[in-house]
């Protein structure tokens, strides 16, 4: 077989799932920017108007308004929960790595449960586990350290964005940490087991073992909870408060608001949203791979 | 090596790392039961005053929650099988083969794992109205393969990465035609790890939500648009009733696939 007809039965084999996703990722693109000039609308202007994106970036408008601040609350959100995200799965992974005590059945049992459960569901069960009169709160006033629920200090639906930074750590961590996992757990061993023959204490079988071998996993699911966290929405709209909204909340909004100016307002900060996600996770990778050619 | 108060402190430390891990990830689940299974739940009482399993099999009994359950478990399922059939191909050719523009065709692939469905349904939501398809099954199966199709090829990938083509070789030189090689030689090697992939794909649109409403343009309710318009006005109770109705099938599946793979490991691991 020659090796032009090779590749043309790759290309052949790739079709299928190419065109649907190709096909539908780039027709979204396409319908979104008409859209978002004011074009393709029920209410059919077909001049292309820039007054959309003139609305979000000089913040006039019923939305444009809350661009700005939406920006910085998506951000702080998202930066906020892939970092602890990351932290976390670090702290987690070094001590279920640990070739002493590695990963009990219960353990990994739970952390694959926590992957099951929908964003949704989750957010609803951190809200009955952490609202003023939740679980949590029942067990403070069982201890008598609070009275009644207002005592309580408040953990979702909060202005600082806590819960919603909560819920991401609480769902991104297993993932990261299953990641790690199963890096470890295919070449962590036998690393480990030289470095401590060779004299490296605990501290140092993780710093120089255990994060140079999930680092890059680490770093790719990293940015994939960036990208997750930046534009999903039905967890800022569970346990969020109506001010400050995060981007996501705001484009729904206007874009299923009965009047259909808002439509155009809706979709560019949809795409705002991606280009944001794809400038922060581009940035990542290229910081990350300046950084394996700095030790190198 | 001695005991000293160094080791103490370690160990203290990744006890208290289990702990916590464990309070976190078991606690939110914990409060769900706690008030799908109780009425007359009053702050301060930390058990409820009584048990009852009223909420949840009045959620199974109402025929909305009844046909919004079935809604989705024909979108998850046709979206699962139509995510292997298109990323079976897909995969086979991106881990078996190295060919000019397979790094695009990965970069094409897996462009909505970065972009938020949040901005594709949106830009969709008009395409799929030309179409005629807006407000059907059809339409919302076709919408969520876009974010399905990379997570089921992603977990086909590790599949066919570890997948050694001389075992069909070798039984096409003995004569086996490419269906019966596909039957008896491929299928039963790649078995485990299909499975795994279609638990992926029915998990990512069975939890769908944005998605669904762009595009099902409240005509297509899955379980997730039912759960959320619950949200917003239902007490407790039969909320926690619905989303543990919602939750309990992939938690079911999750949990039965790790025991089945770990059962693989421990058997293979047994064989000298």
């Amino acid at each position: 077989m020659t090796r032009a007809r090779q590749t043309f039965g790759a290309w052949l084999a790739l079709a299928p799932a190419l065109a649907v996703v190709g096909l539908m990722v780039g027709a979204s693109l396409a319908y979104g920017v008409a859209q978002s000039l004011g074009l393709l609308a029920i209410i059919g202007t077909d001049q292309p108007s820039l007054a959309a994106y003139r609305d979000l970036l000089g913040g006039t408008g019923p939305a444009g308004r809350e661009f700005w601040p939406a920006l910085g609350f998506s951000l702080w959100i998202s930066l906020a929960s892939t970092g602890l995200s990351a932290l976390g799965a670090l702290l987690v992974a070094a001590v279920l790595g640990s070739r002493r005590r590695p990963a009990d059945g219960a353990t990994l049992l739970m952390l694959n449960l926590n992957l099951a459960f929908p964003h949704l569901v989750w957010a609803v069960a951190l809200g009955l586990l952490l609202a003023q009169s939740g679980l949590l709160a029942r067990f403070a006033a069982a201890l008598g350290l609070i009275s009644a629920p207002a005592e309580f200090p408040v953990l979702v639906r909060d202005r600082d964005g806590l819960g919603i930074i909560l819920h991401y750590v609480s769902k991104e961590v297993p993932f990261l940490v299953l990641l790690a996992l199963a890096v470890l757990r295919t070449q962590g061993a036998e690393y480990d087991l030289v470095a401590e023959n060779l004299g490296a204490d605990g501290w140092q079988r993780v710093r120089y073992v255990t994060l140079p071998l999930v680092l890059p996993a680490l770093a790719a699911g990293s940015a994939l909870v960036f990208a997750f966290s930046f534009g999903a929405y039905e967890v800022p709209a569970l346990l969020g408060v109506r001010y400050p909204r995060t981007l996501a909340v705001l484009a729904l909004e206007a874009f299923a608001n009965p009047d259909l100016r808002q439509r155009a307002t809706g979709m560019a900060i949809g795409l705002v949203i991606g280009l944001v996600t794809l400038a922060v996770v581009g940035l990542g990778r290229a910081w990350q791979r300046l950084g394996v050619h700095h030790d190198a | 090596m001695p005991d000293t108060i160094d080791t103490y402190v370690r160990r203290a430390a990744a006890l208290l790392v289990r702990v916590i891990l464990g309070a976190v990830l078991l606690g939110p689940i914990l409060a769900l039961m706690l008030y799908a299974s109780s009425t007359h739940w009053f702050f301060p009482h930390l058990v409820p005053d009584a048990w009852t399993f009223a909420p949840l099999l009045r959620q199974l009994g109402d025929p909305r929650t009844r046909a919004a359950l079935g809604t989705s478990l024909l979108t998850a399922g046709i979206t699962t099988s139509s995510a292997l059939l298109l990323g079976l191909p897909a995969a086979r050719v991106l881990g078996l083969r190295t060919f000019r523009g397979r790094s695009l065709a990965l970069l094409v692939l897996f462009l909505p794992n970065i972009v938020p469905p949040l901005a594709i349904g949106m830009g969709l939501n008009v395409l799929l109205l030309r179409l005629g398809l807006a407000g059907s099954v059809t339409g919302v199966v076709l919408v969520h393969l876009v974010p399905v199709l990379p997570y089921t090829i992603l977990a086909l990938l590790g599949v066919f990465a570890r997948h050694d083509e001389g075992y069909e070789l070798q039984a096409r030189t003995l004569g086996a035609s490419p269906r019966q090689v596909w039957l008896h030689v491929a299928l039963p090697l790649l078995w485990p790890g299909l499975a795994v992939a279609a638990l992926f794909a029915f998990l990512v649109s069975w939890s769908q939500y944005v998605l669904t409403l762009l595009v099902g343009g409240g005509r297509v309710i899955t379980l997730p648009i039912l759960l959320f318009a619950a949200v917003s006005g239902g007490n407790p109770t039969s909320i926690a009733g619905l989303a543990l109705l919602f939750a309990a099938p992939p938690a079911v599946a999750i949990a039965l696939a790790v025991r089945a793979l770990a059962a693989g490991r421990l058997s293979a691991r047994g064989v000298p």
